[in-house]
């Protein structure tokens, strides 16, 4: 890395085109991230995943929301469709389908206006088409995946199984562990992702059910202060004409020229993408608390390395653990898109053994882990739990144990 | 691994994006030159080094300041003019980003999907973009790199370009003057243009018009 980028100080950068203090269209005070998120006084509220949803929204100066019914984010959608009534929204309605709703983001964000939206497990599947044409056009859409099975069979309850389809779209892709996360990352989301070096999508992701309907304390600034809007001349694409890329592409692609320069440009268009995922990480610290990851005690031998809920029940076996003497350390991955390798690198320099609890059948992130480590011989893929098993986190303190030799209680009879 | 440096090509049939290696933006108050992190102040002289230094110099102005969409457009392009006539350095547009087939005219305009035709085609060894979009620009200063031998500087109104060879970031009319100002100093201090001769072409909307 040609310069190293020290998260002290960094502030949120936002448009200068924006008046800081002047009223929005709702009479909320546009404030300065840097102060909304850093300094202002917060309250505690006790809410559920999907109405921390709606108070993020409440205050995000959001212009379209477009919704579609699929659990477990249907609640959140309806949220956000009181504050359209209450006139925080500028614009919502209902699409056809999940692919429908995507598109239609897509037309909203074109035009110039800051959106968000919400889907989950099969809805999300049903739009992927639209999730690597969002970052190809670079659309900055924020949606909040709210994480299930993918049908069939059918199963409405959650699992991560979705994000792993999502990795490679060209969108950001954060994990919330928490609902404070999932307040905090909406509305920071917004602030990384129409940086004019990124702009493109953010999948917030977060585990359904465990996240979106069980109720937590979370800490939320006054509703009177709003963050900046969104402004399009600093995007990095004209929009919506439809003479010049990104639009003009989808009408005439240029792929379809038979020539080599084609396929050069298609290529580099590509890299440029990916390119703009790279350089949203700076713009990330000052939202994720000056890193991509948190660690306890990584000088541990046994660390335990998860992102979402499975970092809680990772940080409830490592309490387990430490009444029986074990010591076992902890990291969180935040952000997976961009993934925090030279982070995951450093925080697992001294382990012998590293553990990834995950809610999906294949293990993403294990092997995410594994193609970034040397000796990745350390890594276990697991204890890993499918179609909406829960993971006890007796069942994280059976595996460590059973790597160290020691007989425990089986939880194979609570399958 | 030893740091990589955006340095010209031609680097690779397909090279990489140089975020991709490490390749960091400058913040605010800060410009790159090859992928170092400099002081804006040090990068005004170098760029002015490299453009008088250059047998054909040329600035390709994008749509952001070749239509008056504003009054700030307006300004910055009287700015990229006295750049312009200071070096002395060729005006060729990127007027928009559409695909042209069957071809361009490389001898009057720039395109971001095939630029390397225009750089080729002029034999242009310093370039500057303004005024271009970013995603645009990125595209562009990526094939030049991959293809071409031509120093890319990018003076950039949003986070700069890490795929040009120098950048500058959030520049303004003021920015350009300083540019401009780097060069006359040079001037002064007996530094002289290497520029071959030649005469800015005009042009209608029926094409060229040699006068």
């Amino acid at each position: 890395m040609n310069k190293k980028v020290e998260p002290q100080d960094r502030k949120i950068l936002f448009s200068q085109n924006v008046k800081v203090g002047e009223k929005n269209h709702k009479g909320q005070t546009i404030t300065d991230p840097n102060i909304l998120f850093n300094e202002m006084e917060r309250e505690a509220s006790f809410l559920t995943g999907s109405e921390v949803i709606r108070a993020a929204i409440k205050r995000a100066n959001l212009d379209v929301s477009v919704a579609y019914p699929i659990t477990p984010q249907s609640e959140a959608a309806a949220l956000i469709g009181e504050l359209y009534a209450e006139g925080y929204v500028r614009e919502y309605f209902r699409g056809e389908n999940e692919f429908a709703v995507m598109g239609e983001c897509a037309g909203a964000a074109f035009g110039g206006s800051r959106v968000f939206t919400t889907t989950a497990g099969p809805g999300t599947l049903r739009a992927m088409e639209n999730f690597p044409m969002w970052a190809g056009s670079r659309l900055p859409i924020q949606v909040c995946v709210t994480c299930r099975g993918i049908n069939s069979p059918l199963s409405i309850q959650p699992d991560t199984i979705e994000m792993y389809y999502l990795l490679e779209t060209g969108m950001l892709v954060w994990h919330a562990e928490t609902a404070q996360d999932l307040y905090d990352w909406i509305l920071g989301g917004f602030m990384v992702s129409e940086q004019p070096d990124v702009h493109l999508p953010l999948a917030l992701c977060c585990d359904g059910f465990f996240v979106t309907h069980t109720k937590d304390t979370v800490m939320l600034q006054p509703d009177e202060y709003c963050i900046p809007p969104y402004d399009p001349y600093r995007s990095p694409v004209p929009c919506m004409d439809m003479e010049c890329p990104p639009i003009r592409m989808m009408r005439d692609p240029f792929v379809m020229k038979s020539n080599y320069i084609s396929y050069m440009t298609h290529a580099s268009w590509q890299q440029e993408i990916h390119a703009a995922v790279e350089r949203s990480r700076k713009h990330t610290l000052p939202i994720m608390n000056g890193s991509l990851i948190d660690t306890e005690n990584i000088d541990r031998d046994i660390l335990l390395v998860a992102s979402g809920t499975a970092v809680s029940q990772g940080r409830e076996a490592i309490r387990l653990l430490e009444e029986e003497g074990i010591e076992v350390g902890l990291v969180k991955i935040k952000s997976i898109r961009p993934f925090p390798t030279e982070e995951v690198r450093e925080a697992t320099a001294n382990a012998k053994t590293i553990f990834v609890p995950e809610f999906n059948i294949k293990g993403w992130l294990a092997r995410e882990i594994k193609s970034i480590l040397s000796n990745n011989e350390r890594v276990i893929a697991g204890p890993h739990v499918a179609g909406g098993m829960t993971l006890p986190s007796e069942v994280i303190v059976e595996e460590i144990k059973k790597s160290l030799g020691i007989k425990g209680e089986t939880f194979a009879s609570h399958g | 691994m030893e740091q990589y440096q955006v340095v010209p090509g031609p680097e690779a049939f397909l090279p990489p994006s140089a975020a991709s290696m490490g390749i960091v933006l400058p913040d605010p108050g800060e410009a790159h030159i090859e992928g170092r992190i400099v002081d804006e102040e040090e990068a005004y002289e170098y760029a002015a080094r490299k453009l008088l230094g250059a047998k054909v110099p040329t600035i390709f102005p994008g749509p952001l300041v070749l239509w008056k969409w504003n009054e700030k457009a307006a300004k910055k392009a009287q700015a990229i003019r006295e750049l312009a006539e200071a070096l002395p350095a060729r005006l060729i547009p990127m007027a928009d980003y559409r695909p042209k087939y069957p071809k361009i005219d490389a001898e009057v305009e720039i395109n971001p999907n095939h630029p390397n035709l225009t750089i080729w085609h002029n034999k242009i060894d310093v370039c500057i973009f303004v005024g271009v979009h970013c995603h645009q620009a990125n595209l562009a200063l990526k094939i030049i790199r991959g293809g071409t031998d031509c120093y890319t500087i990018a003076l950039c109104a949003q986070a700069g370009h890490e795929d040009a060879c120098l950048s500058f970031r959030d520049i303004t009319p003021d920015k350009i003057r300083k540019l401009t100002a780097a060069v006359e100093k040079l001037k002064k201090e007996g530094v002289k243009s290497q520029a071959t001769p030649f005469k800015q072409f005009k042009m209608n909307r029926q094409g060229r018009i040699d006068e």
